[in-house]
């Protein structure tokens, strides 16, 4: 046992510290396993995952699967692959996470700064949003695209996305500016700034931590979302999370299975990449507010 | 009229009136301190006057025009707020410049502005920096410049030093001074530190519990404070307040205190109408300066009282002495030279200036007019 360094409360010998690397790194390939069948399955023919062994490292690698998931798999009725749901998906994200955070944005700066008789009541109805479930609102909100003329459209579905997203995009921005200082509002005031300038020139210039926060929650959530997908989206407007359901769940033919995984792998990925472009503003944005300095 | 009125103006939150009837004018170039102890509504009342709180009834009016119901922004106004309030994603230079940007002013003269106010408070190196690099000090002169740029009627001060250290604070507040004498500004300055409405202010307005309690100079305010609360919030240490009893002697009007011991000394007053106040109890107050050893003692004062008492506590503070005693069973300082030779236990001989004296009315706690 080496002697205990005096600055450090808890005590660790180099066996227990040993031991602790030990379990952590079985812990990590544990949590790694099924990301390691998907990376390993998807770029091998079919036949050595259907001769058993999906375990084994492939030995033909293939690109084959992935440029099938992407381009010409049987989705449905047209062998289309995954390609045009992409786009679907990306069509309806963007707006939809543009728009709500953008809203979210301008009612906790309202919420906050322009205070008026029954706003915390108000606040608090608009967290309801949060704690609705999906299925109750999926007859109403169909009527109502429908009266709208949207039912079937990805704009339509991103509109559903928008109204689901605003209770908690308000949650965050709210909580943000809550600890916003008002003086600076009010100094923007006498220098002769009106409601838009000052939440475009002052609050959202400083609101990057919450607005990464905002942005990640509402794109991971909206892009995995499937209950709406599938029961909103036309034929030509399915997000990809409905067309992989349909390419996994074909019931004739083959089962292909290393197109499935590619497929998995490729509508995982942009929350991936979200995650790890903005993914160290995400803590950070949480944390804003709750700790002084 | 002048040139900033505050005409019986009141402001309440439902039915809780904060502030009663306030009526103040100023005249263009003054600068007036508006102090008082937290919760007094000097803030709520400089709010008012900036049109960030709206008024409950009266008026407001500057250079005659009534501010009721305009907007911050038109009232031609600037202020300089406790925490600054600097804009954080804006560098120095582009703060400066926002209030004349949202006025429409073009840029070439918004940099002219600019540059002039950089070069009168000196931060002309900072100019690209963002408020999050500066030192305490330098924010409170961005924050100025700020107010400055504007170039407006009224100038309003929202304890502007008070987040900053000792020194630094004494020398901002000369700075100020110093600003407000080359430039001739009228000032509106909110602090609840009695130093700072003494040394900068042309005129003071002691605030407490909603109510104006005095407006006067700060000579006026110091001297003849209208009543016991005034007394003690201005000056330091404290104003002494003493339980006394007039005695006519001779025509005389007399303070009748209890000394130490329990026995009796007797001050003549230089206020010839207390005499009507014979045999009734009032409240004396006096400086802790106009106690002192007779050496020492105002030379032009025509009525210097001698007073024997033993000393409780000397408290040596460099510049001065102060000592104290028991007087009508209170507390009672004086300020001596820090070279006076007294020492704690000690019977000594005090001289009072007795021309300072104040006498309190002990029911109303007003003081009582010569």
């Amino acid at each position: 046992m080496s002697v205990a360094s005096q600055d450090t409360a808890i005590r660790t010998g180099r066996v227990t510290r040993k031991l602790i690397y030990l379990v952590l790194v079985l812990f990590a390939l544990f949590y790694m396993l099924p990301l390691y069948v998907m990376l390993v399955n998807s770029v091998k023919p079919l036949s050595e995952i259907t001769g058993g062994g999906m375990m084994n490292l492939p030995q033909a690698f293939t690109l084959e699967p992935w440029a099938k998931a992407w381009s010409s798999a049987q989705i449905g009725v047209e062998p289309t692959g995954l390609a045009p749901y992409f786009w679907n998906s990306i069509k309806m994200v963007v707006p939809a996470v543009a728009v709500s955070t953008v809203l979210g944005a301008l009612n906790g700066y309202v919420l906050t700064k322009w205070r008026f008789k029954y706003d915390t009541i108000l606040f608090g109805l608009m967290l309801f949003a949060c704690f609705i479930p999906f299925q109750i609102v999926l007859i109403p909100m169909a009527r109502m695209l429908g009266l709208m003329g949207l039912a079937g459209t990805t704009w339509g579905l991103a509109l559903v996305h928008v109204v689901y997203g605003i209770g908690f995009t308000t949650l965050y921005f709210r909580n943000y500016y809550a600890v916003f200082p008002t003086e600076l509002i009010r100094a923007a005031q006498i220098d002769g700034a009106g409601f838009f300038q000052i939440f475009w020139r002052i609050l959202l210039p400083s609101s990057g931590p919450i607005a990464v926060v905002s942005v990640i929650w509402q794109f991971t959530n909206i892009w995995n979302d499937f209950l709406f997908g599938a029961s909103f989206a036309g034929a030509d407007s399915q997000p990809m999370t409905v067309a992989l359901n349909n390419l996994v769940q074909a019931s004739h033919g083959v089962k292909e299975y290393n197109v499935h995984f590619a497929g998995a792998i490729l509508a995982a990925m942009p929350t991936l990449l979200v995650y790890i472009v903005a993914g160290r503003y995400f803590v950070r944005g949480l944390m804003a507010g709750s700790v002084k300095g | 009229m002048g040139f900033l009125d505050i005409d019986n103006t009141t402001k309440s939150y439902g039915s809780v009136e904060v502030l009663h009837k306030v009526d103040i004018s100023i005249e263009e170039g003054e600068f007036l301190v508006l102090v008082g102890p937290s919760g007094c509504g000097k803030s709520t009342l400089l709010n008012m006057i900036a049109g960030l709180e709206e008024i409950t009834s009266g008026e407001i009016r500057i250079k005659d025009n009534v501010m009721n119901g305009v907007h911050p922004s038109k009232r031609n106004i600037a202020m300089v707020f406790q925490s600054y309030a600097l804009y954080p994603n804006m560098t120095v230079g582009q703060n400066i410049t926002f209030g004349l940007e949202m006025h429409g002013v073009a840029k070439p003269e918004r940099e002219k502005a600019m540059q002039d106010v950089a070069r009168l408070l000196q931060i002309e190196q900072l100019l690209d920096r963002k408020p999050g690099q500066l030192s305490g000090g330098q924010r409170q002169r961005v924050a100025m410049g700020r107010a400055l740029v504007r170039n407006p009627d009224v100038f309003l001060f929202d304890e502007p030093l008070s987040n900053l250290d000792a020194k630094l604070r004494v020398d901002m507040r000369t700075e100020i001074k110093k600003l407000h004498q080359s430039l001739g500004t009228t000032i509106v300055y909110v602090t609840h530190d009695q130093i700072e409405a003494l040394t900068l202010s042309t005129r003071i307005a002691v605030m407490n519990g909603g109510y104006v309690q005095q407006l006067g100079t700060p000579q006026e305010i110091y001297d003849k404070p209208e009543n016991i609360f005034v007394a003690t919030f201005m000056g330091s240490p404290a104003m002494n307040v003493v339980p006394a009893v007039v005695r006519v002697d001779g025509g005389v009007p007399q303070a009748e205190i209890v000394l130490f011991d329990g026995s009796k000394a007797r001050l003549p007053f230089s206020q010839p109408n207390l005499t009507a106040w014979d045999g009734r109890d009032i409240l004396l107050g006096i400086r802790p300066e106009a106690i002192t050893d007779h050496d020492s003692a105002d030379r032009k004062s025509g009525n210097i009282a001698s007073l024997s008492n033993r000393i409780v506590v000397t408290e040596p503070a460099g510049s001065d002495m102060f000592v104290s005693m028991q007087l009508g069973g209170k507390d009672v300082i004086a300020r001596m030279r820090s070279d006076a030779d007294v020492r704690a236990g000690q019977d000594f001989e005090f001289a009072v200036n007795m021309e300072k004296a104040i006498a309190f009315d002990p029911e109303t706690e007003a003081r009582i007019q010569p």
